[in-house]
């Protein structure tokens, strides 16, 4: 029996066709999953992500133990209602998640991880907070719900269901900013490429918020125009794109590790000083026509041989587009191998799509 | 509750079959397959021509979610394919078994359209699989 998250039965009640997804029924689409792509690009959609496991962190041993358990440092987190994402990495310097932590107070954080490790991701934080020499209080927070609200018209959308003081904060954040306000903790960050919001809110305030937006336009969206979404702006998913046996730098990660301050031991740092990257992520765009999928092999000029990790169809460009991971050196183009044929791509660097509009020369192609 | 014409003959593999004025049977997936499949993005379909025995995948279609092998659901030779779905794959999802029709065949033998299932034995296909 998989979980249901608070608003199952508000997608079923939306026409949402139900999948299992890391343990979860989740909606893939309310109808056409290429409509509701179009509609975050161009307007606005909203995305149930409830799924996602929530883990609160408080105790005077809180700063300590973040910037031991990852890769990037919170201690670039200027001030309290900012946010890093960055990857949790075990002792071999492989990816164990990627995350968004989030600063709410001294010694106070957020963090956000993936459904489909929380239960090794708890193991592994519990563990080694546990060999922390100042204590932490770790909670998760199961009794929270998530509603992503992504598109250029994300702030208009909420301007609609939220006061107008809450407004006047929620204009003001940038990116990666947040605000914890009565109707709920405010983030400006997604998953999409596009402008927007995800919103944690008590689980049984969620259902009446879904209402609002969806009264107020919004159109609810599913996992399928997530993954799409998510694709084009070159944003890698865990478990494809990104795994225990590769480094950031390996998954085209490397922005996210932290170096710099040198004394900083955090867990994985020796190994990857050690490790040498034995390849890397690519973006490809297929120059005819077909549909890039996951597990594919790319062969790249001289002979040397990668694999997609993410691949799919483009709704926006109307392009097969993948995340590749590739031998090392330089590459502008491969071939796909396809059902028997060798189909030339392009090699670019991700992302594809960013705020509607597309970052490949489609000429060129 | 899926669309199943009552004019059109089905197998099992959820292709739709029509007899058209020329002699010729119009080849389509049903609405059962497209909503299962989900929006198409790209159609591969067979050349003109070709010789194809019944069950043999001779098409692909390509949804957002995967890609799946249209097999021919008579023995036969193609004689026309759909043009219209190189650009609008979105054609099968809209009007399946109209303007979204695949391919048309000529048929190698009579014999085999005697098994095809007519509208309600593959709506009790369905209902059995549900």
């Amino acid at each position: 029996m998989n979980q249901r998250t608070v608003l199952y039965d508000s997608h079923v009640a939306a026409g949402g066709r139900m999948v299992p997804f890391s343990g979860w029924d989740m909606p893939l689409h309310y109808g056409s999953q290429l409509q509701e792509h179009h509609r975050v690009r161009a307007e606005v959609g909203m995305f149930d992500v409830s799924h996602m496991t929530v883990i609160d962190l408080a105790g005077p041993g809180s700063r300590a133990f973040l910037r031991r358990l990852l890769a990037n440092d919170v201690a670039r987190l200027s001030a309290p209602g900012s946010a890093l994402y960055g990857c949790m990495l075990n002792h071999e310097g492989g990816i164990l998640d990627d995350l968004i932590v989030y600063l709410r107070g001294e010694e106070r954080f957020r963090l956000v991880v993936n459904a489909a490790t929380r239960d090794s991701d708890l193991s592994w934080m519990r563990a080694r907070l546990a060999e922390m020499p100042d204590a932490a209080q770790l909670t998760h927070r199961p009794d929270l719900a998530m509603l992503a609200v992504q598109g250029p018209m994300a702030e208009l959308a909420l301007a609609k269901v939220f006061s107008a003081e809450t407004m006047s904060a929620v204009h003001a954040l940038s990116a990666f900013q947040f605000i914890e306000r009565p109707e709920g903790f405010i983030a400006r960050t997604g998953y999409t490429g596009e402008d927007g919001f995800e919103i944690l809110l008590p689980a049984q305030a969620a259902p009446a918020l879904w209402r609002a937006l969806l009264t107020a336009g919004v159109p609810p969206c599913g996992l399928g125009a997530r993954d799409t979404l998510r694709l084009e702006a070159g944003l890698s998913l865990y478990g494809t794109d990104l795994d225990a046996d590769h480094t950031p730098q390996e998954c085209g990660l490397g922005w996210t590790v932290a170096l710099a301050p040198e004394g900083r031991d955090f867990i994985g740092r020796a190994a990857l000083a050690a490790r040498t990257p034995r390849c890397r992520q690519v973006g490809l765009v297929l120059q005819g026509r077909g549909v890039l999928r996951n597990g594919l092999t790319v062969r790249l000029p001289g002979g040397a041989e990668g694999r997609i990790t993410s691949g799919g169809f483009s709704p926006t460009l109307q392009r097969a587009i993948a995340l590749a991971r590739v031998p090392l050196g330089p590459a502008s183009l491969c071939e796909v191998l396809l059902r028997g044929q060798a189909l030339p791509a392009r090699v670019v660097k991700p992302p594809f799509v960013r705020h509607g509009l597309a970052c490949v020369d489609l000429n060129s192609l | 509750m899926s669309q199943i014409p009552a004019d059109l003959k089905y197998v099992s593999t959820h292709e739709w079959l029509r007899s058209t004025a020329d002699g010729s049977l119009e080849v389509g997936i049903t609405d059962h397959a497209q909503d299962a499949l989900g929006d198409l993005v790209f159609v591969e379909l067979p050349e003109v021509g070709r010789e194809v025995t019944a069950g043999e995948a001779c098409a692909v279609v390509e949804s957002v979610k995967a890609a799946s092998d249209i097999y021919a659901p008579v023995a036969g030779r193609i004689v026309a394919v759909n043009p219209v779905l190189i650009d609008q794959p979105e054609q099968v999802n809209q009007d399946c078994y109209g303007s979204g029709w695949l391919f048309r065949l000529v048929p190698a033998s009579s014999a085999e359209l005697t098994a095809l299932l007519d509208a309600q034995a593959y709506r009790d296909l369905l209902n059995q699989g549900a």
